[in-house]
């Protein structure tokens, strides 16, 4: 129980800035550097990190495996879902302008990528746990102790 | 709100299965995937219709996505654009035709041959690897044809491997398809690379522009990695040794869907790079016709040789494929408006007979358990619709006059006496009769076994295969006889598209 | 000393190559399945960083806008315009560079794109400019972001040409990596079902065993031992 005490302490202390992390990258990521692709990775690197620390089922009930097929469909809904919502706007697929036509300062295209950027995020992060959860759940044929 | 109307019709076949597929993983097992997927194919296959007919009526159709089209003077446009002439539309609705069929055909076989829990993933990846395809073939960027191209690939990696229910060696075809189909695809991605640095530009039709005139080692040796890359997905001959475990392992369905689909469409990669992309003024280009002669040949032969003395069907169906891809690149290699014709013809023609022959497959695997040839004997009274499916389509592969493989054949025969090349006319016309009589080998022997082999004494009576996959096979052989009398839709389309695309080779015609 | 010129001027072609050829061996030459994953991975980093080598521009720095940045009159009459007039720039201003470096045979030349002249970089770096419009003023934004950058900003303000490094290949390499990233998540998992079928992930094993299958024979009687004599004996049973 003790044993990882060190180890422990410290993925909890980084858990929260590493979600911070992955979020300021999201949501920065019109501006700046990032997006959704790195925010995600970002994202499910903190949940490994606890899964690494305290044990995959652990990490199973912060984010149930059941929740992650969901997330993947919302995520790359949202996505598609952006374009779609431009197609039936009357322009061309992911013509974001359309979606704030009034702007000046292309407004548009800012709520647009926001939202493409926030699909592809939820989407990366939520495959990454789920490919994590598939390879580090599978009954090891050779058990630690075995080495 | 506005319903979109025609304007946006180019962006449909991409994003209607790419919205479709997320949903598809969501539903329960069953019948509901099943009918979520046929009925995207349907819908997919009107809109690519649509599109054909409005390029054959209007021509080539440009759509710049998220509207960065060219401005206002300027002919290279910013963004990605998807762009569709004859040639494309062709593929295009070649894909969601055959993917139409099949689907609807799947739903026993797939039942049968995966785990029921699975389904949902299994037409959730069907749908991606479907809009891949037909990604790879609208667009006219060329990163984006690597995107789209992997998109169908990682796709139908995890497609082959559900095989494993039925015979543990999927896994094993489909790590060897991984590697392979990825070298090829990081070929294709260093090419793509050295021409965007020759260029500046990733637009194909741009690409041409800015290449013409140019030809020094940088583009060539752009050039070589495309076409070795494609060719690795391709299965041109020396490059093919992933793809008879891969279609013999994998799910029936998949064999179908991926015979019928996947190779065609690296095939309208090939056209598309090396006449609209590089064109005639590419000196290097006659290097690589006079090789695709070489190889194709060496393929029909080769493969079909190998064909012949093959145990399991599906296999030996699988050597054919490789065999008839040998054709398509040896019409391309004429180098001539008649030789890409009949190559696009080809393509076409092979679809129907290969998706005809291993949906029949399918239904022997169905209702006997496996396709070695054992399976077959007899097969024309224990299931006489399935077998005789079987050897129409199978005529139809060897070129029988009233099926369509015999269009394909007369079609690059006439082309090849009209073309000079390395190797004299007479001598070509020679080497697709004797590869023909290879096929008529191959496919005489399953004929055999199915008419003249008595039923195994301990056979268990079988039934005939359900009426929905027996339909289903039975429209696509229809189809193989259809299309002999009905030449001009296909030949029409096939000769105006392969005019289009060496239009744009030779400098004329309608780049921008 | 055009030898070592001509090696040295394009020493991120050697590393590529170099990569590329060790991947592209260990995929070949390792009949150890995760080895040879390994080896595609080796193998597509090669190819991320030549991508990335062609777009780097020497002195530019990352394609974030810095400096006075004005919104020009055309600014906000729907980008279809609005882009309009940069996009002169970034064609030409890509294409034209690279022309200038590879008009004539690539290997001949005395610099790569790694060297590109100036003028050049200036007009990429007007074009990168066009792609990443942005709202408000770079000024405002280099403050409410990161300070690293104000220096920089601070040389844009004072009139000073700010170079940067061409942002597609990154952009096109992104997409690649995730590409990658999917291709290996496919490929151990298959050979983690490979393991779990068959018992080993060794290709002479895996080919062995599959021979064994299929004609009930080993493939290797001679030889003899550890799972091959277990076939054999299996074998002369049947």
């Amino acid at each position: 129980m003790m044993a990882h005490l060190i180890l422990r302490v410290t993925i909890k202390l980084l858990f929260a800035p590493i979600i911070i992390f992955a979020l300021y990258v999201q949501f920065h990521g019109d501006y700046g550097p990032g997006g959704g692709f790195q925010a995600g990775v970002i994202f499910a690197a903190a949940f490994v990190l606890h899964a690494l620390g305290f044990g995959i089922d652990e990490t199973k009930k912060v984010l149930p495996p059941k929740v992650l097929p969901w997330l993947m469909v919302i995520g790359v809904l949202f996505y598609a879902g952006t374009g779609v919502a431009t197609l039936l706007l009357g322009e061309n697929f992911l013509d974001y302008d359309i979606l704030q036509p009034d702007s000046h300062h292309h407004a548009g295209q800012h709520i647009g990528i926001i939202l493409v950027e926030l699909g592809v995020g939820i989407a990366v992060a939520s495959t990454m746990l789920t490919i994590f959860y598939h390879f580090a759940g599978r009954e090891p044929e050779i058990r630690d102790e075995d080495w | 709100m506005a319903i979109p109307g025609l304007e946006q019709l180019p962006v449909l076949p991409v994003v209607i299965p790419l919205v479709a597929a997320p949903l598809t993983l969501l539903m329960k097992p069953g019948r509901a995937p099943w009918a979520w997927a046929t009925l995207v194919s349907w819908v997919t296959f009107v809109t690519t219709l649509l599109l054909l007919e409005g390029v054959w009526v209007n021509g080539p159709i440009e759509y710049a996505m998220g509207g960065w089209g060219a401005p206002d003077g300027m002919t290279a446009p910013l963004g990605i654009t998807y762009y569709i002439d004859l040639a494309n539309a062709l593929v295009l609705t070649l894909v969601a035709g055959i993917a139409s069929v099949v689907f609807p055909y799947a739903y026993y076989s797939v039942e049968s041959e995966i785990d029921h829990r699975q389904t949902p993933a299994f037409y959730t990846a069907l749908l991606i690897c479907f809009t891949g395809l037909l990604g790879v073939t609208i667009t006219g960027d060329a990163f984006n044809v690597f995107v789209f191209l992997e998109i169908s690939s990682l796709s139908t990696y995890a497609l082959v491997a559900m095989g494993a229910r039925n015979d543990r060696r999927a896994l094993t075809a489909s790590f060897n398809y991984l590697v392979m189909g990825t070298i090829g695809a990081t070929f294709f991605v260093i090419g793509i690379g050295l021409l965007y640095q020759a260029t500046g530009t990733l637009n194909m039709l741009d690409l041409h522009q800015q290449l013409m005139g140019q030809s020094n080692r940088m583009v060539e040796a752009g050039f070589a990695f495309i076409i070795t890359g494609i060719g690795l997905k391709l299965a041109m001959v020396p490059l093919h040794l992933w793809l008879p475990n891969a279609y013999c392992y994998a799910p029936s369905a998949i064999s179908a869907f991926l015979a019928a689909t996947a190779t065609k469409v690296q095939v309208y990669i090939i056209l598309r790079f090396m006449f609209t992309v590089f064109g005639f003024e590419f000196a290097f280009l006659d290097v690589a016709l006079n090789a695709f002669i070489i190889l194709g040949i060496a393929g029909m032969f080769y493969a079909s040789f190998v064909a012949v003395f093959r145990d399991n069907v599906k296999q030996m169906l699988a050597y054919s494929s490789i065999a008839q891809i040998g054709y398509m690149l040896l019409g391309i290699s004429f180098g001539t408006v008649d030789g890409v014709a009949a190559s696009l013809i080809h393509v076409f023609n092979h679809a129907l007979m290969k998706a005809a022959l291993f949906m029949g497959v399918g239904c022997v695997v169905l209702r006997i358990g496996y396709s070695n040839f054992s399976a077959f004997n007899g097969l024309a009274k224990r299931m006489p619709w399935t077998a005789w499916g079987l050897i129409i389509s199978g005529l139809s592969l060897v070129g029988v006059p009233l099926t369509v493989g015999f269009i394909s054949k007369w079609k690059l025969m006439e082309a090849a006496f009209q073309t000079q090349t390395i190797i004299p006319p007479l001598l070509i016309v020679l080497l697709i009769g004797a590869s023909s009589l290879l096929a008529a080998i191959y496919i005489g022997r399953l004929a055999y076994a199915m008419l003249l082999q008595p039923v195994p004494e301990d056979a268990e009576p079988v039934k005939e295969a359900p009426h929905l996959m027996r339909i289903t096979m039975w429209i696509m052989v229809l189809a193989n006889i259809w299309f002999f009398f009905q030449t001009d839709v296909t030949v029409g389309v096939a000769t105006r598209a392969a005019q289009a695309l060496l239009d744009t080779g030779l400098g004329y015609g309608g780049a921008y | 000393m055009d030898i070592i010129e001509f090696i040295v001027g394009r020493y991120n072609y050697w590393i590529f190559i170099t990569l590329m050829m060790m991947g592209l061996y260990i995929v070949i030459s390792r009949g150890n399945l995760v080895k040879t994953i390994v080896g595609l991975n080796l193998f597509q980093t090669s190819v991320f960083i030549f991508y990335i080598s062609i777009g780097k521009i020497v002195g530019g720095t990352a394609p974030i806008i810095v400096g006075n940045y004005k919104a020009d009159d055309s600014y906000g009459d729907g980008h279809g315009d609005g882009y309009g007039a940069d996009a002169t720039v970034t064609d030409h201003g890509n294409s034209g560079a690279s022309e200038n470096l590879h008009d004539t045979d690539g290997l001949d030349l005395p610099s790569n794109s790694l060297s590109a002249d100036v003028p050049a970089g200036g007009e990429v770096s007007a074009a990168s400019g066009s792609l990443h419009q942005m709202p408000e003023t770079a000024a405002d934004m280099a403050s409410g972001t990161d300070a690293a950058y104000a220096s920089v900003a601070d040389a844009a303000a004072q009139g000073a040409e700010v170079i940067y490094t061409n942002p597609l290949p990154h952009v096109l390499i992104l997409t690649a990596i995730v590409v990658g990233v999917a291709t290996t998540a496919v490929g151990l998992a298959l050979a983690v079902r490979i393991r779990e079928a068959y018992g080993t992930i060794e290709e002479d094993e895996l080919e062995a065993e599959d021979h064994f299958a299929e004609f009930g024979v080993p493939l290797h009687p001679e030889q003899g031992q550890g799972r091959g004599q277990g076939s054999q004996t299996q074998g002369g049973a049947a």
